[in-house]
């Protein structure tokens, strides 16, 4: 769901790109106190693995194809500013290298993938996940939910961004974006549980918001490692 | 703390090579019919606007994911003219290149970004104080 240049007014543009600016910018400032060791690497890894995976269209109904967004998986993986940095970048890459989502729209693009699809679905994520038994099949479950819903509510932002700058009225848009968005929705659960499946069965502590029982094999292993 | 740190870089470096093999190999045989946007834009008749506006950033180097230089005769559908169209390889390389660039790139800045370690109040020293962020 990249918008092109031309889809929006100068007001959205700049409304977004201030509101994606400041996410960024605060992300930057907390990314300072969150960097560690660990996550340096998981962020390089986890901004390249978007990035490919957004390459691999897959279709769906009707001559339509769908892609992976990613936000769910980075803000599950990183936690809500790295996560968001994450996307924020491979959007600006896809932008400015791959003429991938114009630029007057990159704000927006940020707004809709990077803040709501990122960092809101971050904290829905965190909400769901606390009212859930503590447990690996129910923090799949989470991420699954999360990943499906960060899709539809993204498409649901552009929905809305194309209605006030006039380019298509949201009793048109909206419905059209969120009816390929469920289904494209329903994918990108499928491999955000996919992927957070694995990196729990191989490295458990490297799932940033995964905080039920790894801490315990953490200390084990720097005990011996000493 | 250093056996740790190598095998993070294990799980890195497979993680990029999953990731890698994706863009270069699996990426050329992707979907090309319009994505969801791009659908509800051509259904609902405002495709125009972008196809009528100039990109307002023209200096991509590797526009619509196809790397410069990889190209066959292929005949338009719709004019009957041959044109030249980026082959499968113009996108397994823009894959490659890209997926690389953006580990990188992220990389750097995550490095920038970091605290050095003598700012960091626990110093670099003990196991358990950094595990507990």
């Amino acid at each position: 769901m990249h918008i092109p240049d031309g889809f929006l007014n100068t007001g959205v543009s700049v409304v977004t790109g201030v509101a994606a600016a400041g996410a960024v910018g605060y992300g930057l400032y907390k990314a300072r106190e969150e960097l560690d060791e660990k996550s340096v690497p998981m962020l390089a890894l986890c901004a390249a693995f978007v990035f490919a995976a957004q390459m691999l269209n897959f279709p769906i109904a009707g001559g339509t194809s769908g892609h992976f967004l990613g936000g769910a998986l980075a803000a599950v993986l990183l936690g809500p500013w790295l996560g968001g940095l994450v996307i924020a970048l491979v959007l600006l890459v896809q932008c400015l290298g791959f003429a991938d989502g114009g630029l007057t729209a990159l704000g927006a693009n940020i707004f809709n993938m990077a803040l709501i699809g990122t960092i809101l679905a971050y904290y829905f994520f965190y909400g769901l996940k606390s009212m859930l038994p503590k447990s690996r099949a129910y923090f799949l479950a989470a991420a699954g939910v999360t990943a499906w819903l960060s899709v539809f509510l993204a498409s649901g932002a552009c929905a809305i961004e194309l209605a006030v700058s006039g380019t298509s009225p949201l009793g048109v848009a909206l419905p059209a974006m969120l009816g390929v968005h469920a289904l494209i929705g329903m994918v990108e659960a499928a491999i955000t549980v996919l992927v957070i499946g694995v990196v729990l069965a191989v490295r458990p502590d490297l799932v940033g918001t995964y905080d039920y029982r790894p801490l315990l094999a953490d200390y084990g292993e720097a005990e011996v490692s000493r | 703390m250093r056996t740790r740190s190598k095998s993070i870089m294990v799980f890195t470096l497979a993680g990029l090579a999953l990731a890698v093999t994706l863009a270069l190999i699996v990426s050329p045989w992707a979907s090309s019919s319009p994505d969801g946007l791009e659908k509800v834009a051509e259904d609902k008749g405002f495709l125009e606007k972008a196809e009528e506006t100039e990109p307002a950033w023209r200096s991509s180097p590797i526009p619509d994911y196809a790397f410069p230089g990889f190209t066959k005769k292929a005949v338009d559908e719709e004019t009957g003219e041959e044109v030249e169209e980026p082959t499968r390889l113009a996108t397994a390389i823009a894959g490659l290149v890209g997926t690389v660039a953006v580990f990188l790139i992220a990389w750097g800045l995550a490095l920038v970004l970091k605290k050095r370690k003598g700012e960091t109040e626990a110093g670099s020293s003990s196991g358990p104080a950094a595990n507990e962020v």
